[in-house]
């Protein structure tokens, strides 16, 4: 187990060692100026500017300063937003996308798990058909456009939802479910064919001959171990969520990190670029981490890969 | 309890026709008639496959035979679905009808071609990473975990970020970590397959490596590599749709689904329909390629056989 841990730590390190690296040379090669709006500026400020974010030394210094900088967790500040560090970003926009990625894993989950425990107990009848219609569409319908679609019909011709801002509780309903939807449909998809497997289990025919009720033997016994594929999609979940942020949160108008993710794509804001890839690149990697160990400590019978005894 | 005696009477010789012994209950079908009559049994896979012919066929034709090109501007702005424009027109009159089956045809292609790309780097690195074994094997694999690790989609933004946007860039981007997967895949086949009987039998007679992989590697991977090939185009038209929402995707005035989105996503509230027909589009596309998908995937799994 010690060694395993070890080796995927390892691998973490190396991940984001070519993560880093590979970002710094493709902004070094980007065309596009973080200051491209100012050219109106003398160039002696120009060249005061480049001066300060050290990018007229040679590559390799600046290669060296960015390695360090980033190991120590200093990213610098933003080149477009004066006077703020990127730290400063993270740290103020990161909780807000934290509640909403939080609440739409748990709505994810939560629906998922829903409808697929419903199609699979009505397997080919008609809560079945609607629970995989459902899913499918789920599927199929891109993050984006379900949030457009929404922002439309349930914020603005219903007046239902706020249609955008962040505000309390009710500004993060839409934009949870627009990450969610997908998500959950994956979610229940997985549910819906594990549960079926375990239905035809000799331990569920035994329970159901004992007399227990339908739902007593889903939550007692079927669903405990049709869960565990939905616990490998863990991983990918959170990377769907973080990712599915980006445009989500732009469309209703979250100021997360996704937001300023987003715009310091078009604005060239390289140390916020940078910093931000860095900080999602770390999060992702621990969350597959995370769950990898959580899925051989819930499935005994998995002998994590590389693990000696 | 007592016991009934049997009697030998309540036997009798049937005997047995020698002609109906050889001959079998049920006919024998190949492989992959097999996996057919079973995709054929299956509703969802065959709509979506009626679906994409459709689609295909649509993008194929339209801007053939249409009488607006995708970049006409018409004169007519925001109309919305009419007799002469079915689906509307845009904020700068061009026909939405047109521009959907033009865009079709980027979508659909940067979709299939990054699946194409995969296929073959994925197979080439797999294939060699499973046969060859040992340290090689070892290296290779690092490698690729090394890249799994790394988050897709970030790549792919800071990839586009650098080049400029368009058709060549959006496909390498997509391609460059996508290949992984397939390449995972192909290689857990070869193990699987090159320690089996008949491929020591095809050695022991004397068969090349290239002999090997073209023969018994490939045809027994194949229902593998296409339930993967399926499912990669899919989820690369997504990608494409959410790059060129980011503002990422293919420059003006070339139309993809997804910049036709982005576009309708900012006028929805006073035009709903700029927004509606690229997304159904979007979304039919990806529910035909899963559908086909699952339904391979299904057809091709041995345990289900009747």
């Amino acid at each position: 187990m010690i060694n395993y841990i070890l080796k995927r730590l390892m691998y973490i390190l190396l991940a984001l060692f070519v993560i880093v690296t590979v970002t710094f040379f493709l902004m070094r090669l980007a065309p596009g100026s973080p200051f491209a709006n100012e050219r109106n500026f003398p160039p002696q400020i120009e060249e005061k500017l480049n001066e300060t974010y050290g990018l007229n030394n040679p590559w390799y210094i600046q290669y060296k300063d960015y390695l360090i900088d980033t190991a120590t967790f200093n990213f610098g500040e933003s080149m477009k937003y004066k006077a703020r560090s990127t730290n400063d970003m993270i740290a103020e926009s990161f909780p807000v996308s934290l509640t909403l990625g939080i609440e739409a894993m748990l709505l994810a989950i939560g629906f998922g798990v829903l409808i697929g425990v419903i199609s699979a107990l009505y397997h080919n009848k008609f809560p079945d058909y609607l629970a995989t219609s459902i899913a499918v569409l789920g599927i199929s319908v891109p993050s984006f456009i379900l949030a457009g679609l929404m922002q439309y019909f349930l914020a603005y011709k219903l007046d239902i939802f706020p249609t955008a801002g962040w505000n309390g509780f009710i500004y993060s309903i839409l934009p949870a479910l627009a990450i969610a939807f997908s998500h959950a449909g994956f979610i229940a998809k997985l549910t819906r064919s594990s549960m079926l497997e375990q239905n035809s289990s000799d331990y569920v025919k035994m329970a159901r001959a004992k007399g227990l009720g339908k739902w007593t033997v889903v939550f007692r016994h079927t669903l405990r171990n049709a869960l565990l594929p939905v616990v490998t999609y863990l991983g990918p979940l959170t990377a769907g969520v973080v990712t599915g942020s980006f445009i989500v949160e732009q469309i209703f108008a979250v100021p997360g990190l996704g937001k300023h993710f987003v715009q310091s794509i078009t604005n060239r804001d390289y140390t916020v670029i940078m910093g931000t890839t860095v900080f999602y690149s770390i999060i992702l990697l621990f969350a597959v981490f995370i769950v990898d160990i959580l899925y051989s400590i819930i499935d005994p019978r998995i002998k994590l890969k590389g693990a000696k005894k | 309890m007592t016991q009934q005696p049997i009697d030998k009477d309540l036997f009798r010789v049937v005997g047995v026709n020698e002609d109906d012994s050889d001959k079998l209950a049920k006919k024998s079908v190949s492989f992959w008639k097999e996996v057919f009559i079973r995709f054929s049994h299956n509703k969802m896979a065959i709509a979506g496959l009626v679906i994409l012919a459709i689609i295909i066929l649509m993008a194929i034709t339209v801007p053939m035979f249409s009488q607006y090109k995708y970049s006409d501007q018409l004169g007519v702005y925001n109309s919305p679905p009419s007799a002469q424009f079915w689906f509307g027109t845009d904020d700068l009159g061009r026909d939405i009808f047109v521009r959907i089956w033009a865009g079709a045809r980027i979508s659909l292609f940067i979709g299939i071609t990054a699946a194409l790309i995969d296929l073959i780097i994925g197979v080439l690195w797999g294939s060699v990473s499973g046969l060859a074994g040992g340290r090689v094997d070892n290296i290779m694999m690092r490698i690729a975990d090394v890249l799994t690790a790394v988050p897709y989609l970030l790549v792919v933004i800071v990839l586009l970020v650098v080049m400029q946007p368009g058709i060549v860039p959006m496909i390498i981007a997509l391609s460059i970590t996508g290949w992984i997967n397939m390449a995972r895949i192909v290689r857990g086949e070869v193990l699987s397959i090159k320690n089996q009987e008949y491929v020591l039998a095809a050695r022991t007679l004397g068969a090349s490596t290239g002999h090997l992989i073209m023969k018994h590697l490939i045809p027994n991977a194949l229902g593998a590599i296409l339930v993967t090939m399926t499912l990669t185009i899919p989820s690369a038209i997504f990608t494409e749709s959410f790059l060129s929402y980011l503002g990422l995707g293919v420059p003006a005035p070339r139309a993809s689904w997804g910049t036709m989105a982005s576009d309708g996503n900012k006028a929805i509230a006073d035009y709903p329909w700029r927004l509606i027909f690229p997304a159904v589009f979007i979304s039919l596309t990806i529910f035909a390629f899963n559908a086909i998908g699952d339904g391979l995937r299904d057809a091709l799994d041995p345990k289900l056989r009747k």
